[in-house]
C-alpha cells in the first residue's frame, strides 16, 4: 500500500505522540534532552502528517459531499480507510454488526486536523521551557505525548468506538496530568484540594458522565448495528428509523434518537464541563499550566463539543430546524448550553486566581457551543470551537508564562544572591507544585532544600517597607492580586495575552472571537423569531458576553496594568541579562514566548475565514481577497443536509458591538481607571454586595452541595455494605446452617449413646457379668465363648427337629425364640447394676476421659 | 490408544507435579524451575493447539459413528476430539475435544499457571509440595475445559477444589483455615446438586456424553433419541426446572454470583498471592464455563423463564461488588471485591445469552420482526461474556500479582498504612496505574472490549438492567482510583522511606506478558474473538 | 487349588507359630506371619487376575445364562454326605474382589503389627485364623461351610481385641462385638435351616423336581437336602428352571418362606456389616481393637456381612427381596447420614473413622437395596473401595497413636510435620471417604446413587407380610429421595475429614507435649502404599474391576428380575 496515500495516512497521525509516550517510559526518561527531542520531535511529525493530510482535504471540492453513486452512498468521498476489528455473528457486519476500527477525514476532521497537532505542538514546546526544572519532567512529557495521541486517535477516528477509546484515554491522562504533583499536600487553608485530590475528581466526574455515554454508544450499535459516523449519519433511513421508533417502549416519551442524544449530550456535559458537572474543571487547574491549556483549549474540552457536532445528525434526527421544530437533544443543549453560559460567566468574574478566571471563562465559552448547536447553529458552534481553541490556547499558555514569571520574580525578590539561578528555579517551581519535602530528597535534588535555606536569611531589600512581607508559604503565583503591571516586564506576553483577551471578549472586526460568536449570536437572531428557546439562548448568552468582556478587562487590569503590588510582581520576568540569567534561562524565556506569538496572529486572523460576505466594509474587502467565508462553504458538506445559512442581519451585529463596548466600559472603569489596591475589596464586590460575592467566590457552593449529597452518602454506604450485608446477613446464614449441623450431630450422638447403646449394652452387660461369675480369671474367656457355642448348638438342634417335623409352626417357633433370647438379655441386663469395664466406647466426651483412658 | 494432543495437555502437568515430589528434598530450585518447565511445555503444546485450532487443522479424532450420529445438530462444534473407554457399566467415556469457548479458556490456564508459579518462587515452605499443587491445579481446569463427558467433567470440577484447598490452608494467611474450609464446603455443597442433577441425567439419558446431550437432552430425549423416563412418577418440567436449579447453585457459587460470593473475599484474602491469581484468573470462570456450556444449552426453556433473575442477580453484584471494594481498606479485598464486580459482567451476558437462546432453539426468532437486531445483540452479549472471562482472568491476575508484590515486601495490606509509595516505587507505581486501568476497563485495554460488548449485546434485551449496571461502572472507578490513591499518591508516608518497596525483576517477568496481552486484546481484540465467536455464531445458527 | 492354598497358608502358618516357634523369636514370628501373609495375597492376586480374564468373565455369563453353576475355581469335595455338607470353594465376580481385598488388608495388618511387642506368636496366630475365617466366607459355596467359617472368624477376632485391644474398654467391646455378630448369625442360621429343609423336602416329595436339579446343576447324584449354594440357587431360580413355583416361594403357614425369612437372613448378616439399629459394636469395636485387627475388622470383616446378605438373602431369596429391601433401604439410609453425623461431632480420632465405616457400609447395603445394575455394580466398589480406605485410615491412626498417645484431636495437630507421609496418606484416605472424583469413593457412590435414581428394577409395592409395602409406602418409586437425603452424608464426611486433617495433620505442632514425634518406618510405608495405590488405581481406571464386578452380580439381578 502507499503509505503517503491520503486515505492511510491519517492512521499514522496518532502514532508518533504513541511512540514517544513508549520511548520516553520505557528507554529515554534518564535524559532530559532526549525527553525534549522525542517529545517536540513526535508533534512535529504528526503536525506534519496532518498538515499533508489537511492540503489534500483542503483542494478536494466539496470534500465529503453526500452523492448517490451505483453502491448508494459514495464511499470515494472522504478519506480514510477501516479494517475488521470485532467480528461478531456469522453474517455481513451490516446484520451481525461486526464492529470496524478506521480512520476517516470529511471537513470537519480536516478543520480538526488544522488546528489540534498546531496547538499540541506549541503546548509542547512551550513545556519545555515551562517544565525544564521539574525533577519528573520526563514523565511529564510522556502524559502529554500519550495526551495528545488521544486526541489525535479522536479526531481521525471513523466510528464512535475509536472516538470513545481516544476520549477515555484522555480521560486517564488528564487524571495523571491534573495529580502530576500527586504527593503535594493542599495548597493553602483557603484552597483546600490536593492535586490528586482535584485529579480523582476529574476522573471520576468524566466517568459519571461517560459511563451514561457508553449507553449512548450501546444503544446506537443495538439498533443500527454499526457505530461507523458515515453509515449511520449519511444513511437517510437509519436516521429516519432512530427518530421514528420510541425509545424502550416510550420511556419519558422520548425517540431511540432522542434517548441517544441525551445519553451523548451527557458524555459531553461531562467532558466539556457544562453545569452540573462542571466542578472538576476548575479543580483540575492543580496541573502544571500547560496540561491546563492542553486540556481546555485543544484537546479534552473542544473533544466533548466535537463528538456532539460529530453526532449532531443523530441529535437534531427528527426535527426540523428552520421550522423552530427543536428535538429534545436540542432543547437539552440548549437550555444547558445558555444556563452554563451565563452561570460560569458570573462566578469567573469573581475568582483572583488567574487560571481560575480562564478555567469559568471556559466552561462559560463552552456553553456559547453547546447553546449554539441547541439551536442548530451547526457550523458556527464549530466555528467558535476552533476559534475559542486558539485563543484560550493562547490565553493559558501566557497565563502560564506569567506565573512562570512571577515566580522567578518572587524568588529573586526573597532569593540569595550567590545561589545558582537552577536552583533558584528549582525553587520556585516547588514553591508552586509544593512538592513535599520528601519528594524531592526521593528525586535526588538538593537545590529546594538548600532554596528554601535560602528564604530564611535573606537580606532584606530595599522593597520590603514598601510591600507588606509575605509568609513564604502563602505566597501565590497565581492569585492576580500579587500582580500589576506586568507590562513593563514581560512585554510579549503581556501584548499576546491582551489580544487573547480581546479575541475572548469579542473585540470586533480585529479578532477571531468577534467572528465565530457573531456567527452563534446571529443564529440565536434567526431563531428567536421561530422558537421561545431561540430567545432564551440569545439573551443568556447576550449577557454572558457581556460579562466576559468584564472579567476580561478585570483579568488584563489586574495583571498587566497598573503598577506593581508586590516585589514579586515588580521582578516578574524570566529572563533578565543584568541578573545574570544565563543560556537557560534565555532558551526558556524564548520557549515560553514563541508559542504566544504563533497563537496570537491564529488568534487574530483566523476568523475572517467566517466573514459573511454582505458584512459592511469587512465582507466586501474579504471576497475582494477572494476569501467567500471559505469556512461554512467547506464545512457544510460533513452534513447529510446541507444547513441553510441564516440571510445577513445587521441588527445581531450591532448586538455584539453593544455587547463588547458594555463590557469595555465596565471593565476600564472598574478596574482601569482604579486600579486594584492589595488587601482592598474587589469593587465587583461593592456593586453586587458582600454576600452575593462571597457565593460567587465560593462557585455558589455546588461543591459542597455534592460532597453532602451524593458523595458523602456513597462513601458511607460503601463502607458499611460488606460489614451488614456479607459479614452481618449472608455469612451469619452459612455459619447458622453449619452450626445446625453441628447441633444436629450432637443430638444424634446423644441418641446413640443413650438410646442405641442403651438397648445394645443391656446385652454384654448382662452377659459379661454372667460370664464374670462363671470363669476362672486368666483363661475363662475360651470356656465364655464354648458356652455361647453351646447354646447356640442347642438352639440350632431345636430347630432342626421344629422344621423336620412341622414346618407350619416355622415362624411361630422363630417368633417365639427370638422373643426368648431378647427376654432373657433383658432379665440379665438389668438384673446387673454394674457397668462395664470403661463404659461405652464413644462416652470418652471430654478430652480428660479420653487422656485418662488411653494411656498405654 | 495413540497418545492425543489434549490427554497430554491435560496430564502433563499432573506428571510434572509427580516429578516435582520426588525431587530431593533439598533441591527447592530444582523444584522450582521443573514445575516452571513443565508448566510451559504445557503452554507451548496449548499454542500449537491453538494453531491448529485456528488453522482448522484439528485430526478428526476417533468419535464412533454413533456417537456422531447422535450428536448432530448439537450447539457447539467440538474437534480435535478423542474418545476412550472409562466406566463402560455407566456408558461413561474419556470424551475430549474443543471449540471456541474451552480454546480460549484452556489458553488462559495454560498462560497464567506459568505465571503463578514464578510468583510462587517467593514461597520457601515445602516448595515442592507447593509447586506440585499448581502443576495439579492447571490439570484440573485444562481437563475440566475439554471434557466432553459429564462424569470427566464432574471429576473435574471437584478435583480443582483440592489443590487450591491445601494451597490456602497450609501457605496462606492468618484466618487460612476458615477462609479454605468455607471454600471447600461451600463449593462442594454447591456442588451436590449438580452430582445428583448428573446421575440423574445418566440414567434417564443413558449416557454422558456432553455433545449427544447437548443435542437430544433439551428436547426431552435420551442419548439413542427416546424420550426420557423420569423417576417420580416423571413430571418433565418439574425435574427439568429441579435440575436446572441444581446446576445453577452449583456454578452460581463458583463464579460467585452474589449473593453467593462470601467466600471470595476470604478465600483471596487468606490465600497466597500466586493462588489468587489463579483463583480469579481461573477458578472462577469454571462457573461461567458452566453456565455457558450446560445451563442455558441443557435447559434453555427453564434459562429463559429465569434469565431476568440471573441478569438482577448480576446487577446487583456489579453494584454492591463495586461498593464493597469501595469501602475497603485491605488492598487484597478490594481486589477480590472487584472480582464480583467483574464476574457480574459476565453473568449478565450470560443472562441475555439464557434469555434468547431458547426462541432460537424453539425457532421463535427466526420469524421475529427484530431477528436481526436480537440475533446481533445476543451473540455480541455472549462473546462479551467470554472475552470478559478472558480479559478478566488477565486483569485481575495481573492485580493480586502486584497486591502481593507490595504486601510481600511492606507485610500489610491495609491501605491507609500507605501513600505517597510512587516516589519510593516508581516502576511498581507505574505497573499499578497500568493494571488498574486495565481492570477499570479502559478504552484501548482488553477489559473495555469485553465490558462494551456485554452492555451493547445486553441492551436490546434488558436495558434496565444494564442502566443500573452503569452505576456499578462507575463504582469501579472509584475503588480502582481509590487504590491507586491510597498506595501511590498524597503525602509520602515516611513509615516506608528506606524500605526496599520496588518491584522486583521476577515479578516484573511474570507481569509483562498480562500487561502485553491486555494491550493486545485492547488494541486487536479480534485475534482472540474470532476464535470465541466462531462458536458463538454457531450457537446462534447465523 | 488356588483357593484351598489360601485357606490353607494362613492356618498352616498360625500352627506353626503356636506350635513350633517360641515366645522369644519375636523376628521369626513376624516374619513368618508376613511371608505366609504375602503369599496369600499373590495368591488371591493370582485368583483375582484369572477371574477378570475376559474369557473366564464371558464364560461365566454364558454359563450363568444358561442356568450352570458360573463360580471358576470351583472345587466340590463331599464332606458329610448325608446332610449334604460339602468342602465346595469357588470365586465368582462378586467374592474375587473381596478375596483380593482380604488378601492386601492382611499384608497390611501384619506390617502394621510389626512393633508389637506383647505375646507376638499369639497376635501373629490369631490374627492369621482371623484372616483364614474371612478368606472362607468369601470362597466357600457351601452355606454350612460359609457358617463354619463365618464363625471361625469371629472368635480369633474376641481374643485379639480382648487381649491386644485399647485397656479402657477392650473386654466390653470384644464382649459387644462378639455378641451382636452371634445373635446376629443366629437368626440368619435359622433362615437357612428353614431353606435347607424346605427345598429338601420340595425336592424329595417330588423326584421329577429332582431330576430337574440334578439337570440343572448337571450332576446326576446330587442330594435332594443339601446346603450346597448352587443347590439353594437352583431352588432360588425355579420359575425359570423348573417351571411353576419355588420352594422358597411355596406359602408355608400363611407366607412363602422367601418372604417371612428374607429380614432374618439379611439383617442378621446386616448386623456384621452394620446395619442401623445392630452398629454400635462396630465403633467400639474398632476403637477398641488393636491397628491391624481394626483394619481387618472395618476393612474386611464387615464386608463378611453384607456379602452373605447378598449371596444368601438377595440372591436365594429375590421375592422377600423385593418385599423387604424396600423398607430396609430406609435403615441404609439412617446409616449413611447418621453416622456422618455422629464421626462430624467425634474427639476422639478413632471413633471419627469408626462412625465414618458405619456411615460408609450404609451405602453398601444401600446399594444392594437399590436391586439394580448400577447400585449393585456400586456396592461392590464401594465394599472394596471402603475396604482399602478404611484400613488405609486405621493404620494411618494407629501410626499417629502410637507415637502420641492419645486420640483426643483438639489436642493433636501439626502431624502432618513430623510424618508427612501419614498425613499424605491419610488426606488420600480422606478424599475417597467424601467421594471425591478421580478416586475410587467417587467410582464406588456414583453407581450407588444412579442405581437409586433408577430404583428397583420391577414395580413397587407388591404385597408383602404384614402388608407394609403397601401401607406404608408410597406406590411410587421414592428412592430418588432417598438418594437427596444421603447426598448429605458425602457433605458432612466432607466436613469431619477436613476438620481431622486440620486439627490433626495441619496447624501448629506442640513441642513439648509430643516430644521426639518421628516419620514412620519404611515398612509402615510400604503398608500405606500397598493400600493407598489401590484408592488412585481404581478411581482412575475403573474397568479393572467394573466388569468383574458386574459378571458378578449379573445372576443376582437375573434372579431378581425373573420373579
Amino acid at each position: 500500500m502507499n503509505w503517503f496515500d491520503a486515505n492511510f495516512l491519517p492512521w499514522l497521525i496518532p502514532l508518533p505522540p504513541l511512540i514517544a509516550f513508549a520511548l520516553i517510559v520505557l528507554v529515554l526518561g534518564r535524559s532530559r534532552v532526549l525527553t525534549h527531542i522525542t517529545a517536540v520531535g513526535s508533534a512535529v511529525i504528526s503536525w506534519f502528517l496532518s498538515f499533508a493530510v489537511v492540503l489534500r482535504a483542503f483542494q478536494v471540492a466539496e470534500l465529503g459531499k453526500y452523492s448517490v453513486g451505483i453502491f448508494g452512498s459514495n464511499v470515494n468521498d472522504i478519506f480514510g480507510i477501516s479494517t475488521g476489528w470485532l467480528s461478531n455473528g456469522g453474517q455481513s457486519n451490516a446484520i451481525t454488526g461486526a464492529l470496524n476500527m478506521g480512520v476517516a477525514v470529511d471537513p470537519l476532521t480536516a478543520i480538526m486536523l488544522f488546528m489540534v497537532p498546531l496547538v499540541i505542538m506549541l503546548i509542547i514546546v512551550f513545556s519545555i521551557g515551562y517544565m525544564y526544572h521539574d525533577p519528573r519532567n520526563a514523565r511529564f512529557f510522556a502524559y502529554l505525548c500519550l495526551f495528545a495521541a488521544g486526541m489525535l486517535t479522536l479526531v481521525v477516528a471513523d466510528n464512535l468506538l475509536m472516538l470513545f477509546v481516544g476520549w477515555e484515554v484522555m480521560g486517564l491522562c488528564s487524571y495523571l496530568l491534573i495529580g502530576f504533583f500527586y504527593d503535594a499536600a493542599p495548597k493553602s487553608q483557603v484552597d483546600r484540594v490536593a492535586p490528586f485530590q482535584a485529579a480523582t475528581k476529574a476522573f471520576l466526574t468524566t466517568r459519571l458522565a461517560d459511563v451514561i455515554m457508553m449507553l449512548g454508544i450501546a444503544y446506537l450499535w443495538a439498533s443500527t448495528g454499526t457505530l461507523n459516523f458515515r453509515d449511520i449519519l449519511f444513511s437517510q433511513a437509519a436516521l429516519e428509523q432512530l427518530a421514528s421508533t420510541p425509545a424502550l417502549g416510550g420511556f419519558l416519551g422520548l425517540s431511540a434518537a432522542g434517548f441517544i442524544g441525551i445519553c451523548l449530550i451527557i458524555g459531553t456535559v461531562g467532558k466539556s464541563a457544562q453545569f452540573p458537572l462542571h466542578t472538576w474543571l476548575p479543580d483540575a487547574m492543580k496541573g502544571p499550566t500547560p496540561v491546563s491549556a492542553m486540556i481546555h483549549a485543544a484537546a479534552m474540552v473542544s473533544a466533548g463539543v466535537y463528538m456532539i457536532i460529530r453526532m449532531y445528525p443523530v441529535l437534531a434526527a427528527g426535527g426540523n430546524v428552520h421550522e423552530g421544530v427543536l428535538t429534545a437533544p436540542m432543547v437539552f443543549m440548549a437550555v444547558i448550553g445558555s444556563f452554563t453560559a451565563l452561570f460560569a460567566a458570573t462566578i469567573a468574574i469573581a475568582q483572583n486566581d488567574i487560571k481560575k478566571v480562564l478555567a469559568y471563562s471556559t466552561i462559560s465559552q463552552l456553553g456559547f457551543m453547546v447553546a449554539a448547536l441547541g439551536i442548530g447553529a451547526y457550523i458556527p458552534a464549530f466555528f467558535h470551537l476552533i476559534t475559542h481553541a486558539f485563543f484560550k490556547g493562547l490565553l493559558f499558555l501566557a497565563s502560564g508564562s506569567v506565573i512562570h514569571g512571577m515566580e522567578h520574580g518572587h524568588h529573586v525578590a526573597h532569593g540569595h544572591a550567590d545561589h545558582g539561578h537552577e536552583a533558584h528555579a528549582e525553587h520556585g517551581h516547588a514553591e508552586e507544585h509544593g512538592h513535599a519535602a520528601p519528594a524531592h530528597a526521593e528525586h535526588g535534588h538538593a537545590e529546594h532544600g538548600h532554596g528554601a535555606h535560602g528564604h530564611g536569611s535573606h537580606a532584606p531589600t530595599q522593597w520590603e517597607h514598601v510591600f507588606p512581607d509575605f509568609n513564604e508559604g502563602d505566597f501565590d503565583p497565581q492569585d492576580m492580586r500579587n500582580m500589576g503591571g506586568l507590562i513593563r516586564t514581560m512585554p510579549v506576553t503581556a501584548v499576546t495575552f491582551i489580544i487573547g483577551g480581546l479575541a475572548l471578549a469579542g473585540a470586533p472586526i480585529i479578532t477571531a472571537g468577534f467572528w465565530s460568536k457573531d456567527e452563534i449570536l446571529a443564529e440565536a437572531w434567526y431563531m428567536m423569531g421561530k422558537t421561545p428557546v431561540g430567545l432564551l439562548v440569545l439573551v443568556s448568552l447576550a449577557l454572558a458576553a457581556t460579562l466576559t468582556a468584564i472579567y476580561t478587562f478585570r483579568q488584563i487590569a489586574m495583571t498587566f496594568l497598573g503598577t506593581p503590588r508586590t516585589e514579586a510582581a515588580l521582578y516578574a520576568q524570566h529572563y533578565n541579562k543584568a541578573r545574570g540569567d544565563g543560556f537557560a534561562e534565555r532558551s526558556i524565556s524564548i520557549t515560553l514566548t514563541a508559542p504566544l506569538i504563533v497563537l496570537a496572529v491564529f488568534a487574530l486572523l483566523f476568523g475572517f475565514v467566517g466573514v459573511n460576505p454582505s458584512f459592511p466594509i469587512v465582507g466586501p474587502l474579504m471576497s475582494s481577497l477572494g476569501i467567500e467565508k471559505p469556512f461554512v462553504n467547506y464545512v457544510k458538506y460533513s452534513l447529510l443536509e446541507i444547513p441553510e445559512i441564516p440571510a445577513f442581519n445587521l441588527l445581531p451585529v450591532l448586538l455584539s458591538f453593544a455587547i463588547f463596548g458594555v463590557g469595555v466600559f465596565a471593565g476600564w472603569s472598574l478596574y482601569v481607571r482604579r486600579p486594584v489596591i492589595l488587601g482592598q475589596a474587589d469593587p465587583v464586590e461593592g456593586i453586587v454586595g458582600k454576600d452575593t460575592y462571597r457565593i460567587l467566590q465560593n462557585k455558589y457552593y455546588i461543591d459542597e452541595f455534592y460532597a453532602r449529597f451524593f458523595i458523602q452518602p456513597f462513601q458511607w454506604a460503601a463502607a458499611r455494605y460488606s460489614e451488614v450485608v456479607d459479614r452481618g446477613l449472608i455469612d451469619s446464614v452459612l455459619h447458622f446452617v453449619a452450626r445446625t449441623a453441628g447441633r444436629i450431630g450432637d443430638v444424634v450422638k446423644e441418641f446413640n449413646r443413650v438410646v442405641i447403646d442403651g438397648v445394645g449394652d443391656g446385652i454384654p452387660e448382662a452377659i459379661g457379668d454372667a460370664a464374670k461369675a462363671l470363669r476362672p480369671l486368666q483363661t475363662g474367656r475360651v470356656q465364655q465363648y464354648l458356652l455361647f457355642a453351646l447354646v447356640a448348638a442347642i438352639v440350632v438342634a431345636v430347630n432342626l427337629i421344629i422344621i423336620a417335623a412341622v414346618p407350619q409352626i416355622i415362624p411361630v417357633a422363630a417368633l417365639v425364640q427370638g422373643g426368648i433370647v431378647v427376654l432373657i438379655v433383658f432379665l440379665l441386663g438389668s438384673g446387673s447394676a454394674s457397668q462395664p469395664t470403661g463404659g461405652s466406647g464413644n462416652r470418652p466426651a471430654s478430652e480428660g476421659d479420653v487422656q485418662a483412658t488411653s494411656g498405654d | 490408544m495413540t497418545l492425543d494432543l489434549l490427554t497430554l495437555i491435560t496430564f502433563l502437568p499432573m506428571i510434572g507435579a509427580g516429578v516435582v515430589v520426588v525431587l530431593p528434598r533439598k533441591q527447592k530450585n530444582l523444584a522450582r524451575y521443573t514445575a516452571l518447565g513443565f508448566s510451559l511445555v504445557v503452554l507451548v503444546l496449548t499454542i500449537y493447539l491453538l494453531s491448529q485450532f485456528l488453522g482448522g487443522t484439528c485430526p478428526p479424532g476417533n468419535v464412533p459413528e454413533a456417537m456422531q450420529k447422535a450428536a448432530a445438530g448439537g450447539p457447539f462444534g467440538f474437534t480435535c476430539q478423542h474418545v476412550a473407554e472409562f466406566f463402560p457399566q455407566l456408558n461413561a467415556k474419556w470424551h475430549v475435544g474443543i471449540d471456541g469457548l474451552s480454546m480460549s479458556l484452556v489458553l488462559l490456564s495454560a498462560i497464567l499457571t506459568p505465571l503463578a508459579i514464578l510468583i510462587s518462587f517467593e514461597v520457601t515452605d515445602r516448595v515442592h509440595e507447593h509447586m506440585a499443587l499448581f502443576l495439579f491445579l492447571e490439570m484440573g481446569v485444562i481437563g475440566l475445559f475439554i471434557s466432553l463427558d459429564l462424569l470427566i467433567f464432574f471429576i473435574f470440577w471437584e478435583i480443582g477444589l483440592v489443590p487450591m484447598y491445601f494451597l490456602i490452608n497450609y501457605w496462606g494467611g492468618k484466618d487460612r483455615q476458615y477462609a479454605s474450609t468455607k471454600f471447600f464446603i461451600y463449593t462442594m455443597a454447591g456442588s451436590l446438586g449438580l452430582l445428583l442433577s448428573i446421575q440423574l441425567i445418566g440414567v434417564v439419558a443413558g449416557t454422558f456424553d456432553i455433545p449427544t446431550l447437548l443435542a437430544t437432552f433439551p428436547k426431552g430425549l435420551n442419548g439413542a433419541g427416546q424420550a426420557l423416563s423420569l423417576p417420580f412418577a416423571g413430571d418433565l418440567n418439574l425435574i427439568k426446572g429441579l435440575m436446572f436449579l441444581a446446576f445453577f447453585f452449583a456454578f452460581a457459587v463458583k463464579v460467585p454470583i452474589w449473593p453467593f460470593h462470601t467466600w471470595l473475599p476470604d478465600a483471596h484474602t487468606e490465600a497466597p498471592t500466586a493462588g489468587s491469581m489463579l483463583l480469579a484468573g481461573i477458578l472462577l470462570k469454571l462457573g461461567a464455563y458452566g453456565f455457558v456450556r450446560f445451563v442455558v444449552p441443557l435447559f434453555p426453556a427453564e434459562a429463559q423463564t429465569f434469565a431476568p433473575v440471573l441478569a438482577f442477580l448480576a446487577v446487583a453484584g456489579i453494584i454492591l461488588g463495586g461498593l464493597a471494594a469501595w469501602g475497603m481498606n485491605d488492598f487484597k479485598r478490594l481486589v477480590a471485591y472487584s472480582s464480583v464486580n467483574h464476574m457480574g459482567f459476565v453473568v449478565l451476558g450470560v443472562a441475555a445469552f439464557a434469555s434468547v437462546y431458547n426462541n432460537i432453539f424453539t425457532q421463535a426468532i427466526a420469524n421475529a420482526a427484530d431477528r436481526e437486531i436480537v440475533l446481533r445483540s445476543v451473540s455480541m452479549a455472549t462473546n462479551g461474556a467470554i472475552l470478559q472471562m478472558f480479559t478478566h482472568g488477565l486483569s485481575s491476575a495481573g492485580m493480586f500479582l502486584l497486591v502481593g508484590a507490595l504486601y510481600h515486601k511492606a507485610h500489610t495490606r491495609d491501605l491507609t498504612q500507605f501513600g505517597g509509595l510512587f516516589n519510593l516505587a516508581p516502576f511498581y507505581g507505574g505497573l499499578l496505574i497500568f493494571t488498574s486501568m486495565a481492570s477499570l476497563g479502559l478504552p484501548g485495554m482488553a477489559g473495555f472490549v469485553s465490558e462494551f460488548q456485554v452492555i451493547a449485546g445486553t441492551w436490546w434485551i434488558f436495558p434496565a438492567y444494564v442502566a443500573a449496571a452503569m452505576v456499578g461502572l462507575f463504582l469501579t472507578g472509584a475503588y480502582i482510583l481509590k487504590g491507586i490513591r491510597a498506595v501511590l499518591y498524597g503525602p509520602t508516608n515516611d513509615v516506608w522511606r528506606g524500605h526496599h518497596l520496588e518491584i522486583e525483576f521476577r515479578e516484573v517477568l511474570a507481569l509483562t506478558p498480562l500487561l502485553v496481552l491486555i494491550l493486545i486484546t485492547g488494541l486487536w481484540p479480534n485475534w482472540i474473538v474470532q476464535v470465541i465467536n466462531q462458536t458463538v455464531t454457531r450457537l446462534f445458527g447465523s | 487349588m488356588l483357593l484351598t492354598a489360601i485357606l490353607v497358608v494362613p492356618i498352616a502358618a498360625a500352627l506353626f507359630m503356636l506350635v513350633v516357634l517360641r515366645d522369644e523369636q519375636k523376628t521369626e514370628v513376624r516374619l513368618t506371619a508376613a511371608f505366609s501373609a504375602a503369599t496369600c495375597l499373590v495368591l488371591s492376586g493370582l485368583v483375582y487376575i484369572e477371574m477378570n480374564q475376559p474369557a473366564n468373565l464371558a464364560a461365566a455369563a454364558t454359563r450363568a445364562a444358561q442356568g450352570l453353576s458360573y463360580f471358576v475355581q470351583q472345587i466340590n469335595i463331599p464332606w458329610v454326605p448325608s446332610l449334604g455338607i460339602s468342602y465346595h470353594v469357588g470365586v465368582d465376580g462378586v467374592s474375587a474382589p473381596m478375596v483380593l481385598l482380604t488378601g492386601l488388608a492382611a499384608l497390611g495388618g501384619v506390617l502394621i503389627s510389626w512393633k508389637i511387642d506383647d505375646r507376638p506368636r499369639e497376635f501373629m496366630a490369631f490374627f492369621l485364623l482371623l484372616v483364614a475365617g474371612v478368606y472362607g466366607v468369601f470362597v466357600s459355596l457351601d452355606t454350612f461351610l460359609l457358617f463354619f467359617w463365618y464363625e471361625f472368624a469371629i472368635f480369633p477376632m474376641y481374643f485379639l481385641i480382648a487381649g491386644w485391644g485399647w485397656k479402657a474398654i477392650r473386654e466390653y467391646a470384644a464382649m459387644k462385638l462378639t455378641l451382636y455378630i452371634l445373635v446376629g448369625s443366629f437368626f440368619a442360621l435359622i433362615g437357612l435351616l428353614v431353606m435347607y429343609f424346605v427345598a429338601g423336602n420340595f425336592f424329595a416329595e417330588n423326584p421329577q423336581n429332582l431330576a430337574i436339579l440334578r439337570q440343572a446343576l448337571n450332576n446326576p447324584t446330587a442330594p435332594a437336602y443339601s446346603f450346597d449354594f448352587t443347590h439353594f440357587e437352583v431352588a432360588a431360580r425355579w420359575q425359570t428352571v423348573g417351571g411353576g413355583v419355588g420352594p422358597f416361594d411355596l406359602a408355608g403357614g400363611g407366607v412363602s418362606v422367601a418372604r417371612f425369612w428374607f429380614p432374618f437372613v439379611f439383617i442378621g448378616f446386616g448386623v456384621l456389616a452394620g446395619m442401623f439399629p445392630f452398629h454400635n459394636w462396630s465403633p467400639d469395636g474398632h476403637v477398641a481393637a488393636p491397628t491391624a485387627v481394626s483394619m481387618i475388622h472395618a476393612g474386611v470383616l464387615m464386608k463378611l456381612g453384607a456379602y452373605a446378605a447378598l449371596r444368601l438373602g438377595v440372591q436365594l431369596m429375590p421375592e422377600g427381596a423385593k418385599v423387604h429391601l424396600p423398607w430396609i433401604i430406609i435403615l441404609t439410609t439412617i446409616n449413611v447420614v447418621y453416622g456422618a453425623f455422629i464421626a462430624y461431632r467425634q474427639r476422639d480420632f478413632k471413633y471419627v473413622i469408626g462412625f465414618s465405616s458405619v456411615s460408609h457400609m450404609g451405602l453398601v447395603m444401600m446399594g444392594i437395596a437399590t436391586m439394580d445394575a448400577y447400585g449393585l455394580t456400586g456396592a461392590g466398589l464401594q465394599m472394596f473401595s471402603h475396604g482399602v480406605m478404611t484400613a488405609l485410615f486405621f493404620s494411618c491412626v494407629g501410626m499417629v497413636y502410637d507415637q502420641a498417645h492419645t486420640r483426643d484431636i483438639p489436642s493433636l495437630g501439626g502431624f502432618g510435620k513430623k510424618m508427612p507421609f501419614v498425613a499424605f496418606a491419610f488426606i488420600v484416605g480422606g478424599l475417597v471417604s467424601m467421594g471425591m472424583p478421580g478416586l475410587s469413593g467417587f467410582i464406588a457412590e456414583f453407581p450407588i446413587f444412579m442405581g437409586l435414581w433408577a430404583g428397583p428394577v420391577f414395580a413397587q409395592g407388591a404385597a408383602a407380610p404384614l402388608g407394609l409395602a403397601t401401607q406404608f409406602f408410597p406406590t411410587y418409586n421414592y428412592y430418588p429421595i432417598i438418594a437427596i437425603i444421603s447426598v448429605l452424608g458425602i457433605i458432612l464426611t466432607a466436613g469431619y475429614v477436613l476438620r481431622v486433617v486440620q486439627l490433626v495433620f495441619f496447624g501448629e505442632f506442640n513441642e513439648k507435649r509430643f516430644p521426639g514425634i518421628t516419620d514412620v518406618t519404611v515398612i509402615d510405608k510400604t503398608a500405606l502404599v500397598l493400600l493407598g495405590v489401590w484408592l488412585v488405581v481404581l478411581g482412575v481406571y475403573p474397568q479393572i474391576m467394573t466388569g468383574m464386578l458386574q459378571s458378578g452380580m449379573q445372576p443376582i439381578l437375573t434372579a431378581l428380575k425373573g420373579g
